[in-house]
């Protein structure tokens, strides 16, 4: 009788390994910032965490879910105007309005989606959009939160310290960051994010095999508003004022997808690489104004037309490298 | 009384402008299954193409229709045989992340070529003329002569699709790619004169929004939207419903903006959506989504 060998089912690999170090030194030097960086660096490190983490909901949400969003906008807006009905009208820490934030866009995306759902594929893409510009248009007309002009929410920081705000506005945007990089590979790694790609791969298949299709994507769905508006009242505490056209600003999506596009979509690498190179080329061209936005609609439209699975799922298709490992490999049977 | 009447009025035929933004949109949905995102900058990129050759060609507003019309629609061939053609799949990011990113490409364009000042083209009297129906009841000439147009267009598309052989090659390659392609039908040449169609149709849209408003670069996404909610509305796949959603969403678009000037666009977004809620499908949806 041969002595076969025994297949090993490996689910870490040695990248995944090194990146783990990786990542909890750049944890570590990110937490630190407030005591070595200047303040020019830290406040540009927290909107790049919070992109990143901006970009993580679009790619739960599109490359995960098949729920293709360009209306994302609508709860990131939402989550900044808590920031004026919670914070200056009835007094609660800002701070404490990032997660609160996050409850009531999920509790308002419950109704949304029930909409929503209704339209499917590209309609539900539009769909989404048209909500964004009803919730725009809504708190626009609302005189109560300053109408369409908008207000500043300075009032809800005064008092505190401007390096404690600074410093805490960059911790909030590492925990959301770095919070939703690791919610999505936990999510992907369990027994639901099984089910979740193999929806993202065929729907019928999916369903063949007794995921509960709907179920994921109202999952994906909330987790996402949630996330985004967690992430929206973080912004506006950072900017200190809000109108509505800042607020529910189609730019957000179109970061998102850039981001998404050129990174990698439907990997967890992805985002991050590509909020990279966003951060990259807007260091570089911002100073262009529209030339600089042209550029970055005809580097999307080129990703999408020659390289559709970004820069990430060239190298890990290229290289077999993969940081956040999500699969079950089998070694030992050739 | 007369005034409620008017502002009916005014809605319905409002309704003809978003009922040729909305065919074009309609067109390629039934065709080739895409959504195009920057359907609405086409038509302002037609605007704003028409602005700039009225006064150098010394053209009236009408006559550049004849110039800029063809050339939208050949733009339209080329851009969907070299660019839109690769993103069809079965996949649906493709074509629309590609509409999105040429749509801010397009508005950024226009932004540095024109300012982001408001333009319009004039074409005097006519513009400001209307027709007494009796009592104080009055309706725009220019309004009557769009609704006209979308109506002759909606026509000519019916005649289009049910008797040319065009029209069928269209229908196959909508029902089923494979199929037709198997039956000697060449798929990326039908595509691409579905989105030469559109895109003429979307220019006459786009020349007509200028005659009748104020026009700036930024202006394309709201425009996609009120062509999208008058397809969804009107029902998915059906060419006359269209006009019926565009009137309707023009109709609530009229009763908000009497109500309150900032509830407008709002009320006509809220029609969409009572409409979503009530009957998913559309008011005369012939075809279901696939």
């Amino acid at each position: 009788m041969m002595n076969l060998p025994l297949p090993k089912i490996e689910r870490n690999t040695r990248a995944s390994q090194m990146g783990l170090l990786l990542a909890v030194l750049l944890l570590l030097a990110a937490v630190s910032a407030p005591w070595w960086a200047e303040r020019s660096s830290q406040r540009l490190l927290t909107e790049f965490l919070y992109t990143l983490a901006l970009a993580q909901m679009w790619n739960l949400l599109a490359g995960y879910g098949g729920l293709l969003s360009v209306g994302q906008q609508a709860y990131i807006g939402l989550g900044g105007y808590c920031l004026v009905v919670l914070g200056l009208q009835y007094g609660i820490h800002p701070f404490l309005i990032v997660p609160l934030a996050g409850l009531v866009t999920a509790l308002v995306a419950i109704p949304t989606a029930a909409v929503l759902f209704r339209l499917r594929g590209a309609y539900f893409a539009v769909g989404t959009w048209v909500v964004a510009e009803v919730f725009r248009l809504l708190v626009a007309n609302t005189a109560s939160v300053g109408g369409g002009s908008g207000t500043s929410i300075t009032k809800t920081v005064s008092g505190m310290p401007a390096w404690w705000r600074e410093s805490t506005t960059l911790w909030m945007a590492l925990a959301l960051g770095a919070g939703a990089t690791l919610a999505v590979y936990l999510l992907l790694r369990s027994r639901h994010g099984l089910a979740l790609t193999a929806v993202r791969d065929s729907e019928p298949a999916a369903e063949s095999l007794g995921i509960s299709v709907p179920r994921m994507k109202w999952f994906v769905y909330l987790v996402s508003a949630a996330g985004c508006g967690m992430v929206g009242a973080l912004i506006f505490i950072t900017k200190l004022r809000i109108a509505p056209e800042a607020a529910f600003s189609m730019d957000w999506s179109a970061t998102m997808f850039f981001v998404v596009i050129i990174g990698g979509i439907g990997t967890i690498e992805g985002p991050i690489i590509g909020t990279v190179v966003f951060f990259f080329l807007r260091e570089y061209l911002s100073d262009f104004g529209s030339w600089y936005l042209i550029v970055l609609g005809a580097v999307a439209v080129a990703f999408m037309l020659w390289m559709p699975r970004g820069i990430w799922g060239f190298v890990a298709s290229r290289f077999d490298l993969h940081f956040f490992p999500v699969q079950r490999r089998i070694r030992g049977l050739d | 009384m007369a005034e409620w009447i008017n502002t009916l009025l005014q809605g319905v035929l409002l309704g003809g402008l978003y009922s040729l933004f909305a065919t074009g949109l309609a067109l390629s949905f039934g065709v080739m299954r895409m959504i195009n995102i920057a359907h609405g900058d086409f038509a302002i990129l037609a605007a704003f193409a028409a602005i700039a050759v009225v006064e150098p060609l010394g053209l009236s507003p009408w006559m550049t229709l004849l110039v800029i019309v063809p050339l939208m629609g050949g733009f339209g061939y080329v851009l969907q045989r070299l660019v839109l053609n690769r993103t069809l799949g079965h996949d649906i990011l493709p074509p629309l992340l590609v509409t999105f990113g040429l749509s801010i490409m397009i508005q950024n364009l226009l932004l540095v070529s024109f300012s982001a000042d408001t333009r319009s083209l004039n074409v005097g009297e006519l513009g400001t003329a209307s027709v007494l129906l009796g009592g104080d009841v009055a309706v725009g000439v220019l309004p009557l002569i769009i609704m006209a147009v979308a109506v002759g267009v909606l026509v000519g598309l019916q005649w289009l699709f049910s008797a040319t052989s065009l029209g069928r090659a269209f229908r196959a390659a909508s029902d089923d790619r494979e199929a037709a392609q198997l039956m000697g039908i060449n798929n990326r040449h039908i595509y691409g004169v579905a989105m030469a169609l559109a895109m003429a149709i979307v220019a006459i849209a786009g020349i007509f929004l200028a005659i009748r408003a104020n026009i700036s670069p930024a202006d394309g996404p709201a425009r996609l939207l009120y062509a999208f909610e008058a397809v969804i509305i009107g029902g998915l796949g059906s060419l006359w419903g269209t006009l019926a959603g565009g009137v309707i969403l023009g109709v609530a678009q009229s009763i908000g903006l009497k109500a309150d000037p900032g509830w407008g666009i709002l009320a006509g977004h809220l029609a969409f959506l009572a409409v979503l809620v009530v009957r998913p499908n559309g008011l005369f949806a012939r075809t279901r989504d696939r």
